[in-house]
């Protein structure tokens, strides 16, 4: 029974390290508590959802062009509004996100409605001893995984991604550099939306997608940056298998609903003790 | 900014007569408006003392009025006499601002909104699982008042103008106190004030306090006017967001700065937007939006005799 709890909670994790990478990624490098990657992770599920029912495309397959969509949203949302204000304090910034995702909400729960939707894949269980996987969830774990990868490949060994990292390290420095700015910061909020909408298209074969999931995607992706630390790929890793394993683990005790709790608990637990998270490093804060 | 000009108050004392007079000049609909306005200028107020004076972007508003809510709504249905029941959640409240206050304090910026964010949460979740005390998911009904409407409406819109009564009272004190000049200094520059002799964690305190007293009799007052309590409503992190929404609009850190934005928003909120239901959320965002590229420092920090130049000249 453990073995299955412990699997299920590292199938879980995968994902979440998917859902909060991006996240992560904006906050450590623009400063910016980004209100709306609930909602483009919802955004990603939907596109993937309707062209599976409608054109009959793979989740997999759709999965590059969505992200790419958002990656286009994400990129215009910050070259036209959030770079006037990115340099204003925090509540100015997060209300301007918050604003925008109410915006993008309520457009959605139009469009779409608020039914639940699920793309079913059907594609089997394997059995594993006592322990079941089932084909779709694995897959899911695989893409999210190697995606998670793709990105930290992207930041060590791409002239974008040092450049990201640069201007997070010292943006005046990355300046004088030769760095536009700007263009980096859009191009990182482009890629948080990226890594949102890629993570909405594997969300939406194990999950029924709905907009009411904005906040709890987000209230996942605030507790998974402070388990692992800031801005990093590997603290995101960690902090979202940690939380995989956390909820699985403590929702089998005390059931699920008490499991989103704990969750919260041991966040505010770790604000205090430990603000820069499990890896995170000195003046990330 | 301290304003001695005295016209202002006479203002506010009109604003407040004419919503104390609803009952006798307006229908019943009006009359909760009116109530409403008043609940949320207090709201916005305590909001300003943490957010606007200190300026430490505080989610946890909508954290208080869930507490103070179900605190009273318990305390009701156990059998205390609802006023005394208010007061009690006012101290619950209290004591739960105080305790969290000396934790999450310690944090900034984004990480202090978060943690007030996750304050929201953790209410809701409690709420929603502890269902021998809180009803859980279906949420918690709460004796209506005996008296037919009207009267019961005229107690609950006297209740909420006494209750902006003394958080405007509050806010003049504060804002003419050391304790002003200290918040002020916080939100400029936090290790400056602490570097000059501020109590910088104390002043904190205080002002996250004073931002949930309130909210706290508001919560309870709020839950004995509509009878039923549910935990997705009572912790509405779009709430305390409103509240944010109507400092700013109105100007933080200033004495009338939300008592004028929570009257626009509401009476816009109520004029215009009540017409289109389903877009009820994206054109609160679109505020929003607005609010921040084009009124950044809110209505009563544009100076509008320069502006009528300007387009005269």
């Amino acid at each position: 029974m453990l073995d299955q709890i412990i699997l299920n909670g590292l199938m879980l994790g995968a994902i979440y390290a998917c859902i909060a990478v991006g996240f992560s990624l904006v906050w450590g490098v623009l400063n910016v508590i980004n209100m709306l990657h609930g909602g483009f992770i919802i955004l990603g599920g939907y596109l993937t959802f309707f062209s599976w029912l409608h054109f009959g495309i793979h989740p997999f397959v759709s999965l590059f062009p969505v992200a790419m969509l958002l990656f286009g949203l994400g990129y215009v949302l910050q070259r036209t509004l959030i770079n006037q204000v990115v340099s204003k304090p925090v509540l100015t910034t997060l209300t301007l996100t918050f604003g925008l995702e109410m915006i993008l909400y309520n457009t959605m729960n139009l469009l779409f409605t608020a039914t639940p939707r699920r793309v079913a894949l059907d594609m089997g269980v394997l059995n594993l001893g006592d322990m079941l996987l089932p084909y779709d969830r694995v897959a899911s774990m695989v893409l999210a995984l190697s995606l998670t990868g793709l990105l930290f490949l992207t930041m060590r060994k791409s002239k974008i991604g040092r450049a990201i990292v640069a201007v997070r390290m010292d943006k005046d420095a990355a300046s004088l550099m030769g760095i536009n700015v700007p263009q980096i910061y859009a191009i990182t909020f482009g890629i948080g939306a990226f890594m949102a909408g890629a993570c909405g298209a594997i969300v939406a074969v194990i999950f029924p997608i709905s907009t009411s999931l904005t906040g709890v995607f987000l209230g996942k992706a605030f507790v998974i940056c402070v388990i692992g630390g800031l801005g990093t790929v590997p603290g995101a890793l960690v902090g979202g298998l940690a939380l995989g394993l956390i909820e699985s683990i403590t929702g089998f005790w005390f059931g699920p609903q008490n499991a989103i709790l704990i969750g919260f608990v041991l966040m505010l637990v770790l604000l205090v003790v430990r603000p820069t998270g499990l890896l995170g490093r000195k003046g990330y804060e | 900014m301290r304003t001695n000009r005295i016209w202002p108050y006479f203002l506010l004392a009109a604003w407040i007569l004419l919503l104390a007079a609803s009952p006798f000049l307006a229908n019943n609909y009006l009359m909760k408006i009116a109530t409403y306005i008043a609940m949320f200028a207090a709201i916005a107020m305590s909001w300003n003392f943490i957010g606007g004076y200190a300026g430490y972007p505080s989610f946890a508003t909508a954290a208080f009025v869930g507490l103070g809510s179900y605190s009273g709504a318990i305390l009701q249905n156990a059998g205390l006499p609802m006023f005394l029941a208010w007061g009690a959640a006012a101290v619950i409240v209290v004591v739960f601002s105080a305790s969290i206050g000396l934790i999450i304090l310690r944090m900034k910026g984004h990480y202090f909104a978060i943690g007030s964010i996750a304050l929201v949460d953790i209410g809701s979740h409690t709420a929603s699982s502890w269902s021998s005390l809180t009803g859980g998911g279906e949420g918690l009904n709460v004796k209506i008042m005996q008296g037919g409407p009207e009267l019961v409406g005229m107690i609950f819109l006297y209740t909420m103008l006494a209750i902006m009564l003394l958080a405007f009272i509050t806010t003049v004190i504060v804002d003419r106190s050391k304790l002003g000049f200290g918040l002020r200094c916080i939100q400029q520059n936090e290790d400056a004030a602490d570097m000059l002799g501020i109590n910088v964690m104390l002043y904190k305190n205080i002002a996250f306090i004073l931002s949930s007293v309130f909210c706290g009799i508001i919560g309870a007052a709020y839950a004995s006017w509509v009878a039923y309590i549910s935990p997705l409503d009572s912790f509405s992190i779009l709430l305390t967001l409103k509240a944010a929404v109507m400092v700013l609009l109105g100007g933080a850190g200033t004495v009338f700065g939300p008592i004028v934005g929570s009257a626009a928003l509401v009476i816009f909120e109520e004029t215009i937007w009540s017409r289109f239901l389903s877009l009820h959320q994206g054109i609160l965002g679109l505020v929003i939006v607005l609010l921040i590229f084009f009124l950044p420092n809110g209505l009563l920090k544009v100076d509008w005799s320069k502006l009528w130049a300007k387009k005269n000249g």
